[in-house]
């Protein structure tokens, strides 16, 4: 995206103008306090919780949980996709599998993942990795079926073995493409694990939020979220840094043509 | 024997109806060792096809390819082709030093030999300085020159080259033309150069397989006698050579118009 | 695409083999019949549930939510992100505000939602459009200003007023993007749908999901499922099946214009 950094600087100032309206209201009680809080109460929380560890602590666990289904779902849906991008007759057979399960809104998997599993992470981790499969395998799929005959071709003229050409030729040229499955993945993770606690869970961000909110804590239920929108923006930043440092290649190239 | 050999190669197409085209029919010829022949035919003729047969990246409907006495199956190990499009040949996530070690890397062979041999090889097709940058920051005249060295880096005894310069512009292919001149009088690698440039045929055989239309076939084998080294001056200007393209030409126009 | 009309033989083998299998297990084991109700089983709850019970209700409810939360967010989010895209003002000083609120996982606004709106429907609708927004919005902002400035310029020059130029070149012009966006959203919808049915209860189809999970009713379960899978293939289905009218109507109607 090519956004000017010149005119980010309005939007912040009227952020910055925005708080101490958003404090007079709320002090003067002009709107609710019981929902909006003053901002200066709601960040001294957010800084008291960080602070006593508690945030973190929250984060932390359902950091773990998503990363676990996120790989998984990784694991074992690049290879699959590889699979199925290569052998038309694997894709064939697997087509109406996928087409009739990939409606199925992940929220709902939710009961499922409980009855088999439990409340434990394992339902969790088993919502999240089913949730950010498709992305991950339709993007692999996709990618490799468009890696270039040429390139394919090339390959064996200098005596590339089928095996050796997937990890030499079909892995890396895919790449760009499973790596935009994954960025897409990575946003469904995140969403997921806060259902997955918000329904069936007694820790992790969801849940506390959620819980927050019911226990009329409401400072407490917004520090969650800025707790939340901050790890979003830092996983998507992490993400960033790390396919601009593996696909420097391809982002040259795209800006070449 | 004969280095390469190609015995009554022909190829058919199954069209969607069902029915089958021949594309290539009963193809027949053979190259020395050390020689330069170019196949040159009417746009259309199968040309590529041909030579993908050859290169053993698909199966001839019927008939046989030799290498050295032996009938393929497969791509060959002592023969390597360079295509047409190098844009999309080049590993784009390779450096140009990446590229060029990569068939020596496909056989097990990456050593400090091998990357001594690749980046002298990157300094015969004139790209000296340019081993860590990537295909995408070259032009296109410079990513054939990164295809060509990677091919020859390989050690081939046949290099198969299709329409190599076909697009590239015009002064850039005479600059490609002598650099592959000197590679392979220097390294005396065997060449079979696919074309339907008539003068860049001339310029650079030795000798001129003429096909026909389809389903194509040799219609005439020509000798190319200009002396050695050769100058995109003088050479073109020589009475032979235009003699020779005049020649080429009507037949090529005749083959075109039945 | 695979041509219409061609069956993918092996692909429903495969299918028929699965469901097979899970028949038979499921009939061979009573251990294995709490968690993979034979399937036939389940097709007859969701029968009886549709016509003698309260399914059909959950269905409605649901339906009726995502439908407000979708188009809802369609409309106001179009709109904004015209707005926005078009205005480097306006733009400016809404950047820091999305770029914000945009990575926090949408779902989140739940809680506020219902602290806001109680359990109601109107709260489900909320959270919907909420989350329905981003995505059409930033789509939207992009298609506008990725509409080549010359061509606004033609279009001025040929004295086209404001109102023209954006129906007759940004609308169509971001058109593209805008479609992307509304596409993503379908999925949302859902999810957002589903997601506050679940954590307030009462109605829909999420709530009725998870409440036959903790009685243990798992073929209503699964029954359930099946539907709401079948409400989100449907959606797809007319969402491609309107685009490919818009895109035709669309066609003729600037071809018999422009002539």
């Amino acid at each position: 995206m090519k956004w000017n950094s010149e005119s980010k600087l309005n939007g912040l100032a009227l952020l910055v103008a925005l708080l101490p309206v958003w404090e007079g209201l709320s002090r003067t009680e002009l709107v609710n306090p019981l929902f909006f809080p003053p901002m200066t109460r709601i960040l001294r929380s957010f800084f008291l919780l960080t602070i006593s560890g508690d945030l973190p602590y929250q984060i932390l666990v359902s950091l773990q949980r998503a990363l676990a289904g996120y790989l998984l779902a990784a694991l074992v849906c690049i290879p699959l996709g590889i699979v199925m991008g290569l052998w038309n007759q694997v894709y064939r057979m697997l087509e109406l599998l996928i087409e009739m399960a990939r409606p199925i809104p992940p929220p709902v998997i939710v009961p499922v993942a409980m009855l088999f599993f439990g409340l434990g992470d394992e339902m969790k981790i088993f919502v999240i990795a089913f949730s950010c499969a498709w992305p991950v395998l339709l993007n692999t799929y996709d990618g490799v079926r468009s890696v270039d005959r040429v390139l394919m071709h090339t390959g064996r003229t200098f005596g590339l073995s089928r095996g050796m050409a997937i990890t030499k030729i079909v892995f890396p040229a895919a790449l760009p493409q499973i790596m935009t499955g994954l960025r897409v993945s990575l946003g469904i993770m995140l969403i997921l694990v806060v259902i997955s606690e918000m329904v069936g869970s007694s820790d992790g961000i969801g849940y506390f939020v959620l819980d927050s909110q019911r226990r009329f804590k409401v400072d407490q239920m917004y520090a969650g979220m800025l707790s939340l929108a901050l790890t979003g923006y830092a996983l998507n930043q992490l993400f960033l840094l790390l396919y601009n440092s593996i696909l420097a290649w391809h982002k040259g190239l795209t800006r070449a043509s | 024997m004969h280095l390469l050999e190609v015995e009554a190669l022909s190829k058919s197409y199954r069209q969607i109806g069902g029915e089958s085209t021949l594309a290539i029919g009963e193809i027949s010829f053979q190259v020395e060792k050390g020689e330069f022949v170019s196949l040159v035919g009417p746009s259309g003729c199968g040309k590529t096809t041909l030579l993908m047969c050859i290169a053993g990246l698909i199966p001839a409907s019927s008939g046989m390819v030799k290498v050295n006495g032996a009938g393929i199956s497969g791509p060959p190990k002592n023969l390597v082709l360079v295509f047409q499009e190098y844009n999309r040949s080049l590993f784009a996530w390779r450096s140009v030093l990446g590229n060029v070690l990569f068939g020596l890397e496909v056989r097990g062979k990456l050593s400090r030999e091998a990357e001594d041999r690749a980046r002298h090889l990157i300094g015969l097709v004139g790209l000296e300085g340019f081993e860590r940058h990537y295909p995408w920051e070259l032009s296109g005249g410079m990513q054939q020159r990164v295809a060509i060295a990677r091919a020859l880096a390989y050690g081939p005894e046949v290099l198969l080259m299709d329409e190599p310069f076909g697009s590239v512009d015009a002064l850039t292919r005479l600059e490609l033309e002598d650099t592959l001149l000197k590679l392979w009088q220097e390294l005396k690698t065997t060449i079979l150069f696919v074309t339907h440039d008539i003068e860049e045929a001339i310029y650079l055989s030795d000798r001129i397989c003429l096909l026909s239309r389809r389903p194509s076939r040799v219609v005439r084998g020509i000798e190319i006698r200009l002396e050695r080294p050769r100058n995109q001056l003088t050479t073109r200007a020589d009475r032979r050579f235009v003699e020779l393209r005049n020649d080429i030409y009507r037949q090529i126009s005749d083959q075109a118009v039945k | 695409m695979k041509p219409p009309g061609r069956i993918n033989l092996p692909g429903l083998v495969t299918l028929l083999a699965v469901l097979l299998l899970w028949e038979g297990f499921s009939r061979g084991s009573a251990s294995l019949q709490l968690y993979f109700p034979p399937v036939s089983r389940i097709l007859v709850s969701l029968y009886e549930l549709m016509f003698f019970r309260e399914l059909l209700g959950h269905l409605l409810a649901t339906l009726g939510r995502f439908a407000a939360g979708y188009l809802l967010a369609a409309v106001l989010a179009v709109f904004l992100g015209i707005v926005l895209g078009y205005s480097r003002l306006a733009y400016s000083f809404s950047e820091a505000l999305i770029e914000f609120l945009r990575p926090m996982p949408s779902v989140a606004i739940i809680p506020v939602a219902i602290l806001f709106l109680g359990i109601a429907d109107a709260m489900m609708v909320a959270v919907t459009v909420y989350a329905c927004a981003w995505p059409v919005l930033i789509n939207t902002i992009d298609g506008v200003r990725n509409i080549d400035r010359t061509l606004l310029h033609t279009g001025r020059t040929f004295g086209l007023g404001r109102w023209q130029a954006l129906r007759k070149i940004v609308l169509p012009g971001a058109s593209p993007y805008i479609v992307t966006g509304l596409r993503i959203s379908l999925a949302i919808a859902l999810i957002l749908v589903t997601t506050s049915e679940m954590v307030v209860g009462g109605s829909g189809l999420g709530y009725f999901i998870l409440d036959e999970e903790r009685s243990l009713q798992t073929s209503n379960m699964y029954a359930g499922i099946f539907l709401v899978a079948l409400l989100g293939y449907g959606a797809n289905r007319l969402f491609v099946l309107v685009e490919g009218r818009v895109i035709a109507w669309h066609r003729r109607m600037t071809a018999g214009e422009t002539v």
